[in-house]
């Protein structure tokens, strides 16, 4: 069998770290090849070596079997190299086709020609059969179609290999089934995939064999159809890792918080959340299980102050908190890890040390009569960056140059250790491994252990099983039923949470 | 060391590029390049009266960099350093002309008047900012003309009967320096000056040091999250205005104090509060480095006066020459790319 990429011996280092170190990754032609690591074990870098944008320092590259030097993103199009991003790179305003003609515009005398380029979309579209309508704007489609228009720019410049960056960390289940079948339509096509990842449960749905990273170092490469998931996890960590989080009976006890008949509207003035009540007590996890957009980021946001309520009552240890300044919620005992990370989490251009002060550097000894004192500051951040195993070279590091599960970890350590009453945890193992979730789902346990409160947000119904001690389903906006998680399914959950089960279960089971 | 050693490398190559291409001019308009530059040398630092001109005309320049700088550090584009250095002279020559008090007591106030009044000019677009999104960039660009013509109106008609220019400035409000004036053959040489470095310091210090500076800092770069981490978005961006235009009234204080002693009618923009904005660039936006801008800008305007007088030179050629330098200067992002892009392909 040949291969249509080798990767050989790549090693790449950046000033004060290897990156990649003897690292040997080949696809087979037709094949869907995962690559598999931790964040930040090199799996970007060697894409990016294989994109053009790296060079490496030794190793060889073959495409077809023969040497190729790919020294620009151009190159590697030109081999038939294309890559769908994580975060997509496209222009919000223009249509489907201006985005995937942009670099490669089609023109007749100067004037782009969008009516063929159109057609020409459509008939791609129409063979790998991506359901992408060319004239729409790209701001008007879903997540999901955003991510086709993304496959489909990479085979409109006629890719044969087709580079997917943790395509699913962005979609919805249903979304991430779409795109499975995509996938296996492409390979039908007689296009080769290489799926950068770390979720084991997709290598092992569609993935014919994987290629495992650990920290910068190439593990070797397994057939699937030989392997299992814990096998391949304990490849990437390098240790045995607990998939079900272990942890004892909740002991709940007095209230923390008490959320009553709650209305939020959202951006567009239509109510997001109503009606919605909800008790936390501490010693307990409470899980709120939700299709996306069932009001779930208008709840936190509400809890968190950052979004006014038009009525009902949040009570935080008897005190009312609705509609008090952030600040004032933070010092009222909530901590809260954002579900963007980037967006509310960080600021990504301070470094890690002035992002684990970020909300106490006016109080002592961050700061005393207005002057910051930087030598308490950076001494707190790496205790923390200790304690929370945050793996970064330094803590003047800016917050940007950390992988997701890093900056997450910053986050989290940053939260627990203000010892609030309430713990807000919203989607708080997005995008991460295994690894990673483990170690969060610990820090959640131990917090509810400590006497603490903790809300989990979050759409995967798994995480939500394995930690939390009660589940809350909210359905448009309202939690329409409370259960426990060891005596309930996903399917029940499932059909909860699309509304099918909503008049049964009683729209107002406060528990 | 070597690491701010290379960050002004590439000014540097800018700034003789720039000479070079000045020196091609003025060779194909017939004119001697090294007569030119020589007497625009001269003109900065060939004797002490022009070393200290070339003083008085860099202290405005710091301080407009400054407040150039200073907004966008905190993620706002002020420029109405202009119309805000424009009330901040009058302001500061108004206590200067109608009080009566102790030297001690009266320059402190008309400096702190011309601040106040800066302060105030940039508070208008911040607080639009704030509470209705209003961009600040066309607030200010606008309120540039407003203060033009307002302080015009108010020296015509409020402090003088019809008359271009103001009374004189008492004593004891004077920036001058008989000091500075002796020791520089008699230059406008001012203690403006020492007030530019308490200003430099002051800007670094709240930037780097203060929790004030970690807020506005922090409101710039990301205000999603400065909001999650509790901190008010509203109150820093007119925080940040008021302290930027603080700086730009303080430069249009010490014109009036310093300099001229008087505020006249004035026909357009000083072009100061302009050239703020290139100078904060080329000093990235940190204090030290808005120090360095004003040190070329300022000198190289002191030095422009000297090349028609020593040379016969036009000024307008002077001003195309300085215009190049500025040039590759600004362009030394470009440089840096370019030779960034190659270094890598060669590799």
């Amino acid at each position: 069998m040949e291969y249509v990429i080798e990767m050989l011996n790549i090693r790449k280092e950046f000033p004060g770290i290897v990156a990649n170190d003897n690292v040997t990754l080949q696809v087979k032609k037709g094949e869907i090849h995962a690559l598999l690591g931790e964040n930040g074990a090199g799996k970007s870098t060697l894409m990016n070596v294989l994109f053009g944008l790296y060079q490496p320092e030794q190793g060889e590259i073959r495409v077809n079997g023969k040497p190729v030097k790919i020294t620009s993103p151009n190159i590697a199009n030109d081999l038939g190299i294309g890559m769908v991003h994580q975060h997509f790179m496209l222009v919000d305003p223009f249509t489907v086709t201006e985005n995937i003609i942009l670099g490669k515009e089609p023109s007749k005398a100067g004037k782009i020609d969008l009516k063929e380029a159109s057609e020409e979309v459509r008939k791609l579209s129409e063979q790998y059969q991506l359901r992408v309508d060319p004239y729409a704007k790209i701001a008007d489609i879903s997540i999901g179609m955003q991510q086709r228009v993304e496959i489909l720019k990479t085979l409109y410049r006629g890719a044969e290999i087709l580079i997917f960056d943790e395509p699913t960390a962005v979609l919805t289940p249903q979304e991430i089934k779409e795109l499975i079948y995509i996938m296996k339509a492409l390979i039908k096509e007689g296009k080769s995939i290489i799926l950068i990842t770390h979720k084991l449960k997709e290598i092992m749905e569609v993935c014919d064999r994987v290629t495992v990273i650990r920290k910068g170092q190439g593990i070797g490469t397994v057939n699937v159809n030989e392997t299992n998931p814990n096998e391949l996890a304990s490849l990437m960590v390098g240790r045995e890792v607990l998939f079900k989080t272990e942890k004892t009976a909740a002991t709940p006890s007095d209230v923390v918080l008490e959320v009553q008949e709650l209305e939020v509207k959202d951006s567009r003035g239509v109510s997001a959340v109503r009606n919605l009540d909800l008790t936390v007590r501490a010693g307990e996890i409470v899980g709120i299980a939700g299709v996306d957009g069932n009001g779930q980021s208008e709840l936190i946001e509400a809890l968190a102050g950052l979004r006014k309520t038009t009525a009902g009552s949040i009570m935080l240890n008897g005190k009312e908190i609705r509609n008090l300044k952030p600040r004032k919620i933070t010092e009222a005992g909530v901590g809260h890890i954002p579900e963007d990370r980037h967006k509310h989490g960080l600021v990504l251009d301070y470094s890690i040390g002035e992002n684990i002060v970020l909300q106490t550097y006016y109080q002592r000894p961050f700061s005393k009569a207005g002057i910051l004192n930087s030598k308490k500051i950076f001494e707190k951040a790496r205790s923390l960056i200790k304690s929370y195993d945050v793996r970064t070279p330094s803590e003047y590091t800016p917050a940007r140059a950390l992988s997701g599960g890093n900056q997450q970890k910053a986050i989290i350590g940053r939260e627990v250790d203000r010892n609030p009453d309430l713990l807000i945890a919203a989607q708080p193992t997005r995008g991460l491994d295994v690894g990673a979730i483990e170690f969060i789902h610990k820090r959640l346990i131990e917090q509810r252990d400590a006497g603490k409160a903790v809300l989990l947000i979050s759409f995967e119904l798994e995480e939500i099983m394995n930690v939390s001690d009660r589940i809350a389903v909210i359905y448009e906006g309202e939690i329409v039923a409370i259960v426990d998680p060891k005596e309930t399914t996903e399917q029940e959950l499932g059909l909860l949470m699309a509304g099918s089960k909503r008049t049964e279960a009683g729209g107002k089971q406060n528990v | 060391m070597s690491k701010y050693l290379s960050k002004l490398t590439s000014p540097l190559i800018a700034v003789i590029l720039g000479l070079v291409v000045g020196a091609i001019i003025m060779l194909v308009s017939g004119y001697d390049p090294v007569a030119g530059y020589g007497s625009m040398v001269n003109g900065i630092i060939g004797d002490s009266y022009y070393v200290g001109e070339s003083v008085r005309t860099i202290i405005p320049y710091i301080l407009a960099g400054l407040a150039v700088a200073f907004a966008f550090r905190t993620g706002l584009f002020n420029i109405g350093v202009e119309g805000q250095l424009i009330v901040g002279w009058l302001a500061a020559v108004w206590v200067g002309i109608a009080f009566d008090l102790p030297r001690i007591i009266h320059l402190p106030l008309a400096i702190l008047a011309g601040a106040a009044a800066g302060a105030l000019w940039a508070f208008i677009p911040g607080y639009l900012k704030a509470k209705f999104r209003v961009h600040e960039v066309i607030v200010s660009i606008m309120l540039n003309y407003t203060a033009l013509y307002v302080t015009n109106y108010l020296i015509r008609n409020v402090m003088t009967d019809k008359l271009d220019k103001t009374e004189r400035i008492a004593d004891t409000a004077s920036l001058r320096s008989p000091f500075f004036e002796s020791i520089t053959d008699f230059s406008r040489m001012h203690w403006g000056i020492v007030v530019a470095i308490i200003c430099v310091i002051i800007m670094w210090f709240l930037l780097e040091r203060t929790k004030t500076g970690f807020e506005l800092k922090a409101v710039g770069f990301n205000q999603h999250a400065s909001e999650y981490a509790g901190m008010s978005v509203n109150k820093n961006i007119i925080l940040s205005m008021v302290i930027s235009g603080a700086f730009a009234g303080l430069a249009g204080a010490m014109e009036g104090l310093g300099t001229f002693g008087y505020a006249a009618v004035k026909g357009g923009f000083t072009g100061m509060g302009f050239d703020g904005i290139a100078v904060a660039l080329l000093g990235a936006n940190t204090a030290i480095g808005v120090v360095l801008a004003a040190l070329l800008f300022g000198g190289l305007k002191a030095g422009a006066l000297n090349m028609p007088l020593e040379t016969g030179i036009p000024s307008e050629i002077v001003d195309i020459v300085i215009a190049l330098i500025i040039f590759f200067v600004a362009s030394s992002y470009f440089i840096r790319w370019i030779a960034a892009r190659f270094k890598k392909g060669v590799k």
